[in-house]
């Protein structure tokens, strides 16, 4: 039986009419219509359809939408601020970061959770913390290094 | 030559919008009225259909559409021989192989209508082993293959045969005969998956004229127009295959995956049809890359001049042949490496099974045979007490060189990837004195192979418009096509729109596959370029009294040689051409690798008329392993890659750097697992590809020995990068423990069981 669900998305409210069992990355792409998740295997197992859920980095094909009500859910279109692109976009564009580009969204919001709570990791802490999210085209090295730039680049 | 866009990291242009998350990819696409399709696939390797029960499925309110094989028309599809339908007739040959497909309102309701529908089978006995399948009394798995129409001439086929093709140069016996060493040796590989991260997708949808579009992540929208006609029977003209960006591919998305069944199910309900897969559809039903059986002898003078190669290859084709014919073939020709030898017998084999239709994959028939013939040649090295950079060094093609079938090479950079990867790493062996070990490997591939054509348009504000066949496929096809264009027109990369991938509003491209964008689209783009230039002159001639042959366009004016005060503006010569003289200008060319004469005592069922552009890549690594775990630790990757131009430089790495992570994926742990017939870990926990926890920093080495009928020199990229990375990882675990593995992947196991054997013998 459909509810409705009240998501906090990128600081905006959204009302969606939902199963309550609707893994929340559907419900982000289809129902609030926020196509920046990606989905690309629906078992948490490639990490694509991170988003931060109140700074956390989450993957949404494993939630259900009834468990994401009352947090802030932060995706890709919210990681720009005010028209800027935030430095770790920036700097995945500069250094050749993205190539096809679908996993690009949720590792920008695995990095940008690591660098919130850890503003200049090492490599090593890099590595682990986007180890969830699998990138098939890049063999990582511009990933790591545009996410250490980003770090320096902090206002 | 000074250029100015050529040759430069320009930032990508698609990659902003990527960042921001405003790529439009299929999923992301929804159509009003739009239904879901859901394809039902046969849980049996090889059975024949009795019979199949729609009518519980088409009761369900909400289910529009449910087609099987008997409602769809009997054609059949297929790159090289067509031999596949778009939904199963009559027999199943594969578990995964579509049966039935329908569309409904929802895909949670779609997804349980299609459990409804019920197929009596009668199965029959799975043909499973490649090599009994070549035996004369084997059961079958295209009982009517003399009828399907073959493309190419000349094709060797028999029963479960599908293919053959042989090479010979010099004269092997008498080789062998003058050989100080001759060594043999079997090495096997597995069956990858390419793992785009992006499952594959289409939506289909008819308008009332029975023009059909498609939209697809597809590697090549003019290929799947074709197959759609060949299934279907619908004619090409009317239909529209228009390629979105791609979430990778590698060559997976090449040949049709859902749009065949989305077609047909739109057909039915009148209604746009979407299909996306679940990513264990992808794993376990959708084209992961040949395994392959490869016996080589090898014979070698004492002082390591390789004398003599024999090579028989067996390729697992699975249920249909794909590009399996032009698998085998290439990986065949590939199988000298990319060394001289005098005396070579290669034959390659494909064969079908009741298995998956295995297709392309980054290398196309190259990592198979590399695997083997680079492992091999660190074996005689070893016996012959050489080190393998000199070994190799000792026997490296150079320009001028004949290839196997025997084109001419004309731009060789393999001496300079060996000598500058050793470098880069400091190439040292450690000889099982340490848990530690080196490793090299090196490869050859191509980058030219059949036709591309393109369209560049001058507008009336003096920017331009190119047209081209080439999807985006991740590897910044779009950027790097967008700079050649630029510097032929002399022009900046802002002015110029490239339009990509769609059957309707661009000419014909034989796929983003096989290395062959930047070469073979990128001639015809810089050629159609050269031609709306040469348009410009002619008008810029009148307007400046001059000859058009001595004009130049540079920095968005055209003007004299010598003398670029006198000159007009690109954005005043597109209003001339508007409105007052010579019409607007519109370039266009065709690029194509022609079919050569081959000498039939040389080449035998080669599917190719002609390959060329060759190009050359070294790998080195450094390993750490385990000896109690029989983990391979990658502590060190060195990558030297001879692209003839870099055009992007920072995506020519970027394009090394992933597929050597593919390859080490591929040499270290990515094997489907298949228990009669049936793929049984199509999951990304059972089926790991690397994390970037998993691989060390690449360095990467750029090495340009420039291609004289490439543009600007360059030639490809996009497969080198895996094909010679788990050679030179086996080569390395050896150098680490002394053991030699010899099928893929190096796991664990197969490194501990090494382990125990040797000291048994030792």
């Amino acid at each position: 039986m459909k509810q409705v669900f009240t998501l906090n998305v990128n600081g905006e409210t959204y009302e969606v009419l939902a199963e309550p069992t609707e893994p929340l990355v559907k419900v982000i792409r289809f129902r609030v219509g926020l196509t920046g998740t990606k989905e690309g295997c629906g078992t948490g197992d490639c990490g694509a359809c991170t988003i931060l859920l109140d700074g956390k980095p989450v993957t949404s094909c494993l939630m259900l939408v009834a468990q994401a009500q009352g947090k802030q859910i932060t995706t890709i279109e919210g990681v720009a601020q005010n028209g800027q692109l935030h430095p770790l976009q920036q700097a995945f564009i500069d250094h050749g970061a993205v190539q096809c580009g679908f996993c690009t969204p949720g590792m920008i919001l695995s990095a940008k959770a690591l660098l919130d709570e850890t503003p200049h990791p090492r490599e090593q802490e890099v590595r682990e913390a986007i180890a969830g999210n699998l990138c098939r085209c890049t063999g990582y090295v511009k990933i790591v290094s545009a996410i250490l730039a980003a770090a320096d680049n902090l206002p | 030559m000074d250029l100015k866009v050529v040759g430069k990291s320009l930032t990508r242009l698609d990659t902003p919008d990527k960042a921001v998350g405003n790529t439009i990819y299929i999923d992301d696409m929804v159509l009003p009225h739009m239904l879901h399709g859901m394809i039902l696939r046969s849980p049996l390797p090889h059975a024949k259909i009795i019979n199949i029960d729609t009518s519980q499925a088409k009761k369900l309110a909400g289910v529009k559409a449910v087609v099987t094989g008997a409602d769809i028309p009997d054609g059949r599809h297929g790159p090289f021989i067509k031999d596949q339908s778009a939904l199963a007739k009559g027999k199943v040959r594969h578990i995964g192989e579509p049966v039935a497909a329908l569309a409904a309102t929802t895909r949670e309701l779609a997804e349980e209508a299609v459990e409804m529908i019920k197929v009596d089978y009668q199965e029959l006995p799975a043909v499973l082993d490649p090599v009994k399948a070549l035996e004369p009394d084997a059961l079958l798995v295209h009982e009517d293959y003399e009828n399907y129409p073959v493309v190419f001439p000349g094709a060797i086929r028999k029963g479960n045969l599908v293919s053959q093709t042989i090479f010979k140069e010099g004269d092997l016996e008498l080789g062998l005969k003058e050989s100080d060493l001759v060594l043999e040796d079997s090495f096997s590989t597995q069956s990858a998956h390419p793992t785009y991260i992006e499952p594959c997708g289409a939506i289909a949808s008819f308008d009332a004229q029975g023009r059909v579009t498609v939209w697809t992540n597809s590697q090549a929208p003019h290929l799947t127009q074709i197959r759609i006609f060949e299934a279907l029977l619908i004619p090409m003209a009317s239909i529209r295959v228009t390629g979105l960006k791609l979430g990778g591919g590698f060559g997976g998305k090449v040949e049709p995956h859902v749009q065949l069944v989305a077609v047909a199910l739109a057909k039915v309900s009148n209604k746009p049809v979407k299909i996306i897969q679940s990513r264990e559809e992808e794993l376990a039903d959708t084209r992961p890359r040949h395994p392959a059986q490869i016996n080589i002898t090898t014979g070698v003078k004492k002082d390591g001049t390789l004398w003599a190669r024999k090579t028989k290859l067996i390729y697992d084709c699975g249920a249909y042949a794909d590009d399996g014919p032009g698998i085998c073939g290439f990986g065949a020709m590939m199988s000298r490496g990319p060394y001289l030898i005098p005396h070579v017998h290669i034959v390659g084999s494909l064969v079908y099974t009741n298995k998956v239709g295995f297709g392309a994959y980054r290398g196309f028939g190259n990592p198979q045979t590399t695997f083997a013939f680079e492992s091999h040649l660190d074996m005689i090295a070893d016996k012959l007490g050489i080190d393998p950079v000199e070994l190799r060094l000792k026997n490296t093609v150079a320009n001028g060189d004949i290839q196997l079938g025997g084109e001419t090479m004309a731009s060789v950079g393999i001496e300079e990837c060996i000598k500058k990867v050793s470098t880069s790493a400091k190439w040292k062996r450690a000889n099982g004195s340490s848990n530690r070990g080196m490793g090299i490997a090196c490869l050859q591939h191509i980058s030219g192979v059949l036709s591309s054509s393109a369209v560049v348009k001058i507008m009336e504000d003096g920017s331009a418009c190119v047209q081209t066949g080439v999807a985006e496929l991740g590897a910044g096809q779009e950027t790097v096509l967008s700079q050649i264009a630029a510097e032929e027109l002399g022009l900046p990369l802002e002015d110029i729109r490239i339009i990509m991938a769609d059957t309707d509003a661009t000419p014909y491209n034989w796929g983003t596959q096989g290395s062959r964008a930047t070469y073979c689209a990128g001639n015809a783009i810089k050629a159609a370029a050269a031609d709306a230039k040469a348009h410009l002159f002619k008008i810029a001639a009148t307007q400046l009294e001059a000859n058009p042959e001595d004009l130049v366009a540079r920095d968005r004016r055209v003007f004299v040689k010598g003398s670029p005060e006198k000159g007009i503006s690109f954005r005043e010569l597109g209003i001339l051409s508007h409105w007052v003289t010579g019409g607007p200008a519109v370039g266009s060319s065709t690029f194509m690798v022609e079919a050569r004469h081959t000498d039939p005592k040389r080449v035998l069922g080669f599917p190719f008329g002609a390959v060329t552009a060759f190009i050359f890549a070294a790998q080195v690594v450094e390993v750490e392993v385990d000896r109690d775990t029989g983990q391979v630790k990658l502590l060190q990757a060195h990558a030297a890659h001879d692209v003839g131009k870099a055009i992007n430089p920072l995506n020519v790495e970027g394009q090394i750097q992933g597929g050597f992570v593919q390859g080490a994926g591929y040499a270290l742990a990515e094997q489907l697992t298949f228990d009669n017939g049936k793929i049984i870990n199509a999951n990304l926990m059972d089926y790991k590809i690397p994390a970037a926890t998993d691989v060390p920093n690449i360095v990467t080495v750029i090495v340009e020995e420039p291609e004289p009928t490439g543009p600007f020199g360059a030639k490809g990229v996009g497969e080198p990068g895996l094909v010679a990375t788990a050679p030179a990882l086996a080569n390395a675990v050896y150098d680490a423990i002394g053991v030699r593995i010899k099928d893929l992947p190096i796991t664990s196991e197969k490194i501990l069981n090494a382990l125990k054997d040797k000291q048994v013998y030792v």
